[in-house]
């Protein structure tokens, strides 16, 4: 055994890995797998995956077992890896792990790891994950092996399992598996559980950077999360959107608005994406807030000043510009962003403060920025790499509104403790803060700064002292002095540096300052820094006339020290010669031909080239050209001052808090942010298909919406906007109790919500039993009375809302036959009671409709023939069975069609599977000849349309039936409003929604033929719908009161699309299929 | 959107990595290390460094980089605050985050790595959602591990992430409830030469240790909200109740964390606890400086400032320093020219000094820059704003807990300019 090759002992351990016997045989199991068997389409995938595994464990040497040398060395760790001890499979696997962690290669251990993938103790399990996402992608054959594990975890019911399998199995990356991973991605993005789903979400880009061209097929999953209404998801979806289809703008239209609503209550991480994807989304959709802010200006103005005769005088000009130009008006969906990212900027998370800044920056009326100041100035709090960005955006802003930041000028100034990275992009937000009122503050501030240790510091300083000074002209002598003061500085690196930027605001006015210039001639002989010197050269060159004594000699001493000179500085050498040579060629003309002779054999072919270029301009001889004329216009030629700004100028149109932003660089990926639109497109597109919300987006109610709090949100709230995981916190317990059962948790909330209208309902009964069983021995009496008034009288008139054209005998079909006829004043006025008491539900929960129409369909219980002369009938009368909620009331005609009297005629021995229950009629005593009775019966069908049998005796004979309903009949009809059928339905989507085009035919497209069609099909009650092309129906089952909501959807022509969200999956797709066969007779 | 991790210590050694995508070679390092070359300082290293395919955005703490290496365009301070959430996690679970723990807990690391991201993209930031799914290391559960066999990885999943308050663990239980609140805040200032204040303002937090069982809803209201000048809030609190009713109304993690920091703006006048007297000056022709400080209270409500540290960089120049203190233990590095002097409590009626002389390298010219002064200090009991709290209230469960609120103040960036 232990001499096997490592991968035949897997053979052999890999199908016993989970070693409980009913798992034993996955390795079939998984070929009938639903993820590749029922999606049809996929086999042949499998059966490469198969024959990849058989090869593979076919194959008698592997490259692990030859390659000797490092397997040695692991055989200690593979010896404990294959043994039964999980203590000992620990130990390795953390081994394993730190070797990983060290960067060390551990590949060689593959097998030998993954066959513990099914291993139960859960940290081995986890480590072997590690494990096998690390190397996967080395040794992609042997993780195929591992894939069947995850699989199996995909369909748990524990969504936390399904979560996890999903999530590892994404991240294998060996393109084998895509088909596998996107069916698996799509199954899970309808899962109901919204973590399965933000798992699903996370999984897009991990597939998508595993195999692009499966771009079309993630943007259909993407779209359908997009539109998910959990928090949980919001995040995970516009993080993948961003990464697969980020210029896919049209997904987010139907979205918008609910994440603007949902982003307060989204994780943080999740709340930075949302934010800087929305931020390009309002870019493109709305206009400039800043448009027009000078016309506002202008009209209030004269609305103020104007009197009646300007008014009158000018009316059609006024007009006229005002038609050009209309008033800017805010989109309420650009306001709605605005306002409901307003709050993160009270968040303790750096990146959303930031976000929320660069937004607002981006998108808000200049009028409104300033918010974003405080929180920005609050982060500089924080750990220096934060202060580091923070400060770098607020350069760039500093530039563009300078009095955002004014009142917190202060913060910005700088601690001999801060790194000097953060020192001097505080000094640039200071120089760019400056201004006429607190530039003295300033420069006193700079001052200190100047005396720093910290030299790079220094020179910083030196160089925002010369900005402050070009930019504010009163300042510029002060400065110019300061400057002139530090040229006597020891070191000499501040030296130099004042002397660039004094050359810099030289250049404004040199007239005046040619003792500086003097001074600064003096430094030649001290200052040794390239860029100084060479600085120096240029000014005395350029205001050689100002100094015509010394400039001569400066050049005399340059030439001696030529060779020994720094490029830079040789070529400032060779044009301060050439200026004196035009200016002063009395004495300088040898001193310039040395020079230029000197230059011409240098090493550096720039300075070569410059010599000879400059010899052939200056010197005239017999061949130079039309150019020598214009000597001194080329070198003398007045030249503007330059002009020094931060190098944050234009930084903005990099989306600010982005890495492109920072770098000053396209970085790879990044997504432009586009224009302001001059028209803005068509603001409708947003409007959600619910006509009632997109009706009441009105201010208040988005009001409302924007301002509610971080996580109460749910009381009242009845928006789309609903969310499965923003329940009020007391709901915690619940979902709490329920994980560890069911999976259904995610449904906690709505859950809860129906258990109380059940309760509610239950209760109403259970009066209405009370109230039976005090009546209870005339109960025979009144019964088929009472079944009367109510189908009549009762509640007819509610459900006619639903088709006031169908014909009202249809109701009565079955007519309400009475074996012992009695009609009691006391019965009927019970049944009103009755009735009002059912009637004031209505108005407080969506309450049971009793069938509003539709034909009745019987169906045959017993033949003629086979019931020798008895012929019994059923229908489903759709009517509350009496006594018991959950029950359908079957209802049961029986005709006598022999010559002899049948008698006893009742139900026995039912075998009913577990949890149906029946309610028999009462025993019918006699049966004249010819005569037919009518009788009802309860039966609990549990919800499933498996079959009740019984028993039909007489007093001679056991007749075998059995009583099979169609799926409409599972189910009552509930009453309920558009929005409260939204919400519902919202909570129903993923697994819970059924969805199918169906054509209609001709005689089934009015209004009236579709209502009548379905009502038919199934016993459900019309919601109203605003829009005419769109019906809608709801019904709750009958054992379990689950919803079960219809969407029919006519689109043009024949062609329909028909919805059906319902817990209850085998319901819903059986009622599809009976709709849509109804509505194709 | 983080491709990889890696964690590299003072002396250049990579001692973890971490990948999350594919594998990114280490070599990617190198462009740090050159990064690391050019600056002569570790926290001038430029937290974002551009490199041919790749970009590397570092934290550095504990004397640890944390490198994160990224592929295309993301919020920088996505990746950083990202960075900086690992170091707390790691200084949650271990108590100190060194070099010598994460590797001495390379595989609880690991652990803790894999659970933060997905594919990149954090996943489980929250600590009390990570200590679910792996517990932290104690003494006595390595005892118990190394016996039974048993794990710190949590047998339950990752149930916090389903819930509505994902920041609080389920099922706590304590014997004990009890809520502690610390004000703690923080006097950033700079003191010019001559005594006067040029800037001032007053960081606050307030940090807290709730160990209540069950869901317990906490309210929290001051005496005088509006002090708050600027405030950020721990996700837990109910944005819209302070919005309107200036009332903290939270449902705590479980656990310490900081619930709120705020900022007291300069506007307000801050009150200076300490002041310096300072004489420190050089002459020109000898190699001896002068030296001397003094530090005395100021406004301090009455009571005693304490843990008075005083550090100061000298200039190159200085060679060495002769001093004398009357209190406390002073310690001059000559390398690194660093005075650091612990003063300890200031008594008000014998204030500390220190005093004596400055060695300077001869022949060199006197520096021309004074040494800054960094002050260090503690004030129990006070809260320098004036803040208070007023009551804490908890409403949905039954038992009555103990709470308690503390204050106090400290210097934070507090520089005296000579």
């Amino acid at each position: 055994m232990l001499s096997l090759p490592p991968v035949q002992k897997l053979l052999r351990q890999l199908p016993a890995g989970p070693a409980k016997p009913p798992v034993g045989g996955d390795t079939a199991e998984e070929v009938t797998s639903p993820v590749l068997a029922t999606e049809a389409g996929q086999p042949a995938c499998y059966s490469a995956l198969q024959v990849d595994e058989l090869r593979l464990l076919a194959g008698p040497k592997p490259a692990v077992a030859t390659s000797t040398g490092p397997s040695l060395r692991h055989d200690d760790l593979k010896e404990m890896l294959d043994s039964n001890k999980d203590s000992l499979k620990l130990e390795a696997m953390k081994r394993i792990v730190a070797m990983i962690a060290r960067g060390k290669n551990a590949s060689d251990l593959f097998p030998a790891v993954v066959k513990n993938v099914a291993c139960k103790n859960i940290e081995v399990k986890k480590l072997v994950y590690v494990y096998l996402v690390r190397y996967a992608e080395e040794q992609q054959d042997l993780a195929l092996l591992s894939i069947s594990t995850f699989q199996r975890g995909l369909k748990d019911p524990n969504q936390l399992i399904r979560a996890s399998a999903l999530r590892v199995l994404s991240s294998i990356r060996v393109p084998i598996i895509v088909p596998i991973m996107m069916l698996a991605i799509k199954e899970a993005a309808s899962d109901m559980s919204p973590y399965v789903r933000k798992t699903a979400a996370h999984a897009i880009p991990k597939l998508y950077s595993l195999d692009s061209d499966q771009k079309d097929q993630l943007i259909e999953v993407i779209e359908k999360l997009l539109a998910d209404k959990t928090t949980l998801v919001a995040g995970s979806v516009v993080m993948a959107f961003e990464e697969v289809c980020p210029e896919r703008i049209d997904l987010i239209h139907k979205n918008y608005r609910k994440l603007c609503n949902l982003l307060i209550d989204v994780e943080e991480w999740g709340q930075v994406v949302i934010i800087n994807m929305l931020t390009r989304y309002a870019r493109t959709q709305f206009l400039s807030p800043n448009q027009n802010e000078s016309l506002l200006e202008e009209s209030a103005e004269k609305a103020f000043y104007g009197s009646e005769e300007e008014d009158t005088k000018e009316p059609k000009a006024e007009a006229a510009s005002l038609a050009k130009r209309k008033p800017y008006v805010m989109d309420p969906d650009h306001r709605l962003l605005l306002r409901n990212t307003k709050p993160l900027l009270q968040s303790r998370n750096a990146a959303v403060v930031m976000a929320v800044a660069q937004l607002y920056f981006h998108l808000a009326p200049k009028a409104e920025v300033g918010v974003i100041a405080k929180a920005l100035v609050r982060l500089l709090r924080s750990h220096s790499e934060v202060q580091y960005v923070v400060l770098q955006n607020v350069a760039t802003m500093s530039i563009k509104r300078r009095g955002m930041f004014e009142p917190y000028l202060k913060s910005f100034y700088i601690r001999s403790t801060d790194p000097t990275q953060i020192k001097i992009l505080k000094l640039e937000v200071l120089t760019n803060l400056a201004n006429e009122t607190n530039i003295s503050t300033i420069l006193r501030e700079f001052q200190t700064y100047i005396r720093s240790m910290d030299k790079d510091f220094v020179a910083a300083t030196i160089q925002a002292i010369g900005r402050c000074a070009t930019n504010i002209g009163k300042v510029r002598d002060t400065c110019l002095n300061g400057l002139v003061q530090l040229l006597s500085n020891r070191d000499e690196l501040v030296v130099a540096e004042s002397v660039v930027v004094i050359k810099k605001l030289l250049q404004m006015q040199p007239a005046q300052h040619s003792e500086i210039i003097k001074h600064m001639a003096k430094l030649t002989d001290n200052i040794q820094v390239p860029m100084a010197r060479a600085s120096i050269l240029w000014l005395i060159g350029e205001y050689c006339e100002h100094v015509p004594k010394i400039a001569p000699d400066v050049l005399r001493k340059m030439a001696k020290s030529f060779t020994n000179e720094e490029d830079i500085v040789k070529l400032q050498v060779i044009n301060l010669a050439a200026k004196l040579y035009l200016t002063n060629s009395k004495q300088s003309k040898l001193l310039t031909q040395y020079v230029l002779n000197l230059a011409k054999y240098d090493q550096n072919y720039d300075i070569r080239d410059r010599a000879r270029f400059i010899r052939q301009l200056i010197v005239p001889t017999e061949k130079s050209g039309a150019l020598n004329k214009y000597a001194k216009k080329l070198f003398l030629a007045q030249k503007p001052a330059p002009i020094l700004e931060s190098s944050f100028k234009d930084r903005d149109h990099f989306q600010l808090g982005s890495l492109s932003h920072l770098l000053n660089a396209k970085a790879v990926g990044y997504q432009e942010l586009p224009d302001w639109p001059d028209e803005a497109p068509d603001p409708s597109v947003r409007n959600v298909e619910v006509p009632e919300w997109t009706k009441c987006t009105s201010r208040e109610k988005r009001k409302e919406k924007a301002e509610k709090p971080f996580y109460s949100d749910s009381d009242g709230e009845s928006g789309p906007t609903e969310s499965a995981d923003s329940a009020v916190p007391h709901a915690e317990p619940e979902s709490v109790s329920e994980e560890s059962g069911s999976s259904s948790s995610s449904s906690s909330s709505s859950g809860s919500e129906e258990e109380e209208e059940e309760e509610e309902e239950g209760s109403g009964e259970q009066s209405e039993d009370k109230e039976e069983e005090e009546k209870r021995p005339k109960r025979k009496d009144k019964e088929g009375s009472r079944k009367a008034a109510m189908g009549s009288a009762g509640r007819y008139p509610l459900g006619k809302r639903g088709a006031p054209a169908e014909p009202l005998p249809a109701l009565i079909t079955p007519p309400p036959p009475q074996p012992i006829p009695s009609s009691s004043i006391i019965s009927t006025s019970l049944v009103t009671d009755l009735e009002g008491l059912t009637l004031t539900d209505t108005s407080l929960t969506p309450a049971l409709l009793s069938p509003a129409f539709g034909a009745v369909r019987t169906y045959e219980l017993l033949h003629r023939m086979a019931g020798e002369g008895l012929s019994v009938e059923y229908c489903f009368s759709r009517r509350p069975f009496p006594g018991d909620p959950h029950m359908v009331a079957v209802h049961i005609q029986i005709s006598n069609n022999t010559d002899a009297e049948v008698k006893s005629l009742r139900v026995s021995e039912p075998k009913l599977l577990s949890g149906m229950r029946i309610q028999e009629f009462p025993e019918i005593e006699r049966l004249a000849p010819g005569d037919t009775a009518n009788v009802v019966m309860g039966i609990d069908f549990c919800d499933s349309t498996q079959a009740a049998n019984f028993q039909l005796c007489t007093h001679t004979r056991h007749f075998y039936v059995s009583i099979q309903p169609p799926v409409g009949e599972l189910m009552a009809p509930v009453f309920m409003s558009e929005n409260e059928f939204k919400k519902e339905q919202g909570k129903l989507t993923g697994m819970s929604e059924i969805t199918e085009k169906l054509t209609l035919p001709e005689k089934c497209r009015s209004d009236h033929a579709i209502v009548q069609q379905v009502t038919s099909a199934a016993n459900v009650g019309r919601v109203p719908c605003g829009a005419d092309n769109e019906y809608r129906f709801a019904a709750k089952t009958m054992t379990s009161g689950s919803l079960v909501l219809i969407t029919l959807e006519q689109r043009e022509g024949a062609v329909a699309q028909l919805t059906v969200n319902s817990e209850k999956m085998v319901i819903g797709t059986m009622l599809v299929k009976d709709i849509i066969q109804a509505l194709a007779q | 959107m983080i491709h990889s991790l890696f964690l590299i210590n003072a002396a250049g050694d990579i001692f973890l990595e971490k990948h999350w995508k594919s594998v990114v070679s280490r070599s990617v390092c190198d462009y740090f290390f050159e990064a690391q070359e050019r600056a002569s300082e570790a926290e001038n290293v430029p937290p974002v460094i551009p490199t041919p395919h790749h970009y590397l955005l570092s934290v550095y703490r504990h004397k640890i980089f944390f490198v994160a290496v990224i592929q295309s365009e993301v919020p920088p301070l996505f990746v950083i605050e990202f960075l900086h959430r690992v170091v707390d996690t790691f200084q949650d679970y271990f108590g100190v985050c060194s070099e010598v723990m994460i590797k001495d807990n390379v595989v609880v690391v690991y652990e803790v790595l894999e659970e933060m991201l997905d594919n990149g993209f954090p996943l489980a930031t929250e600590s009390n959602i990570l200590k679910e799914l792996i517990k932290p290391p104690t003494i006595l559960r390595t005892v118990v591990n190394t016996i039974t066999g048993s794990t710190n990885v949590g047998d339950q999943l990752p149930t916090g992430q389903l819930s509505v308050v994902p920041w609080r663990r389920t099922g706590v239980k304590y014997t004990n409830n009890e809520a502690y609140f610390d004000v703690i805040e923080e006097i950033d200032a700079i003191i010019d030469k001559s005594g006067s204040t040029i800037t001032a303002e007053i960081q606050g937090v307030i940090d807290a240790c709730v160990k209540l069982t069950g869901m317990p809803d906490l309210t929290l209201s001051f005496m005088n909200p509006r002090l708050l000048d600027d405030v950020s809030f721990h996700p837990c609190v109910r944005f819209k109740r302070w919005e309107s009713e200036r009332i903290l109304s939270f449902i705590p993690p479980d656990g310490n964390f900081r619930l709120l920091s705020y900022h007291v703006s300069a506007q307000n006048l801050v009150a200076i606890p300490v002041y310096v007297k300072h004489n420190i000056s050089f002459r020109d022709s000898s190699s001896l400086g002068r030296f001397e400080i003094t530090v005395g209270p100021k406004q301090t409500m009455g009571k005693t400032v304490e843990g008075v540290i005083v550090t100061s960089q000298m200039p190159k120049g200085v060679l060495n320093m002769t001093l004398t203190p009357s209190q406390g233990t002073h310690v001059f590095d000559p390398v690194t020219k660093l005075l650091s002097w612990d003063v300890g409590k200031i008594n008000p009626q014998k204030l500390p000094s220190l005093k004596g002389s400055m060695s300077l390298q001869a022949g060199s010219s006197k520096p021309d820059e004074n040494p800054t002064i960094n002050l260090q200090f503690k004030i129990q009991q006070l809260a320098i704003s004036g803040l208070k709290v007023n009551r804490l209230d908890m409403y949905g469960e039954k038992y009555k807990p103990f709470k308690g609120i503390k204050y106090m103040t400290k210097a934070g960036k507090f520089q005296v300019r000579t």
